[in-house]
């Protein structure tokens, strides 16, 4: 009998240490953590690719002065804004931070497309380069802002569900993440006059 | 009667599961057949068996893997988007080393795209694989070539990556997993140890405990993995029954100590067939083009 009631008792602590969430719930946010800063580094990537890029663009296109100078404000704007991990679960300070990045997004396609008048420039091995690295550069945003929000939606969905939600109203304490959304500026699309 | 009525209903049970896992995935992603997959029939077989030669080379010299994949057409996804599922299903490149690259074309859409592993990022830059696009596949699809700008655009992928990994950091990075292999074996032998200890008499009990008790202990090591749990259930109720059985007649005979059922957990038989992929990562490194 008390063999069974051994059995039993190892049973029950390895279900409960599995099923109530308090480990799962952890590795789950950990896991938000990581995919905000794969966010980060694409974006710090992409900040530093301009510098470059604004240089190699001045040399041909010296009428575009003004829409440099949107790019180097928005990318001094963007770079400014600095999230920490406890700031994912503030909506106000995510938000600021997705339309800084949001903006810098929308000044660089302008000037891809005002670069579309500058043949010479466009031949430009150097320039081409930095074009291909650009592109590179915002699909890897696209994957890493995907990954984030699938790891927020896992995360936001597991502590909502019982019992992982009792476990984190009583011990753990963790709040809901935002979303990274897609930028509203980027989607639209940007309007030159030629 | 009793134990074909149980065999039938855990019949049905791996069923349900088995339909689950086939209803789960809606995209629709071509099957990884080959390191050669040419869904859009651009290819001559010696062309295939050509590409299929150099990138088998490559995998057994360096780990690295590197497949091909044409389609006829996109049905209207975006290239990156339908490029990132492919990779994350196929999962090409070795665990841990993220060493996989994609040669993805679409014909009907004339779009050509790189996609690129983590662990190759260094090598096959952004850069490297659009001038790989632009200068080398392009202007052979101009013309009509595809057999052989397909053949240069690979052979310059392969000489890209060439000598960033070695079979020796394959078999290292394998190490790490066969010692929480090991652990895990180690720690279900106790425990069914003295579940045998307990249960001798009563075998299937012992088994049906081995069979809850396999997967759970999986599931501690390794986390959600589905495919494994499911595996550990039948190994768990064999090795629970062995157990009880080794060990019962160790008790009533107490003699022969043979303790062998160690031997029977060898639950990592994947085999494979031709050509299978290590689970590598892919972060949307690579480039896009088009002819």
């Amino acid at each position: 009998m008390q063999r069974f009631s051994q059995i039993g008792l190892l049973f029950l602590s390895l279900i409960l240490l599995g099923g109530c969430g308090y480990n799962s719930l952890q590795v789950k946010e950990e896991a938000v953590f990581k995919a905000w800063g794969d966010i980060e580094s694409t974006l710090q990537r992409r900040g530093d690719l301009i510098p470059n890029l604004v240089e190699t663009v001045k040399g041909y296109a010296k009428h575009e002065a003004e829409t440099l100078e949107a790019v180097i404000n928005a990318r001094a704007k963007a770079t400014s804004v600095q999230l920490s991990t406890d700031d994912l679960s503030n909506p106000a300070a995510m938000a600021q931070f997705q339309q800084v990045q949001g903006n810098l997004g929308s000044a660089l396609s302008k000037l891809m497309l005002v670069v579309e008048r500058y043949p010479d420039l466009k031949a430009n091995q150097n320039f081409l380069d930095l074009q291909n690295q650009l592109e590179g550069t915002e699909n890897r945003i696209n994957v890493a802002r995907q990954r984030y929000n699938k790891a927020v939606e896992i995360f936001n969905g597991s502590i909502r569900k019982f019992p992982a939600s009792l476990t984190n109203s009583i011990i753990l304490h963790l709040e809901r993440k935002e979303y990274f959304k897609a930028d509203e500026a980027a989607k639209a699309v940007p309007k030159v006059k030629f | 009667m009793k134990t074909v009525s149980y065999s039938r209903a855990i019949g049905f049970f791996f069923v349900g599961i088995l339909f689950f896992i086939s209803s789960a995935s809606a995209v629709e992603i071509p099957v990884l057949n080959s390191r050669v997959n040419d869904y859009a029939k651009m290819l001559s077989p010696a062309t295939v068996q050509q590409l299929e030669n150099m990138l088998a080379t490559l995998e057994q010299e360096e780990s690295t893997q590197i497949a091909v994949l044409t389609v006829t057409s996109l049905n209207g996804a975006n290239l990156e988007g339908f490029s990132m599922k492919v990779v994350e299903s196929w999962g090409i490149g070795q665990k841990g080393l993220d060493n996989g690259a994609l040669l993805l074309i679409a014909k009907n859409d004339r779009k050509i795209r790189i996609e690129v592993g983590y662990g190759l990022e260094g090598s096959l830059t952004d850069l490297t694989a659009g001038r790989i696009i632009d200068n080398i596949i392009t202007p052979q699809f101009r013309n009509g070539n595809f057999n052989q700008g397909i053949v240069a655009g690979v052979s310059a992928m392969i000489s890209a990556v060439h000598g960033e990994f070695n079979v020796q950091d394959y078999s290292s990075s394998k190490d790490k997993d066969s010692g929480k292999l090991s652990g895990f074996f180690l720690f279900l032998g106790v425990m069914l140890l003295n579940l045998g200890n307990v249960f001798y008499k009563h075998r299937v009990v012992a088994s049906l405990i081995g069979g809850i008790i396999a997967p759970l202990i999986g599931w501690l090591f390794w986390g959600p993995q589905l495919f494994i749990i499911i595996l550990l259930i039948p190994a768990g109720l064999l090795v629970g029954f062995l157990a009880s059985l080794l060990l019962g007649n160790m008790r009533t005979t107490s003699g022969s100590g043979s303790g062998g059922f160690f031997s029977s957990g060898n639950s990592g038989g994947f085999s494979s067939g031709g050509f299978s992929s290590g689970g590598g990562g892919f972060g949307g490194g690579g480039s896009s083009g088009g002819w």
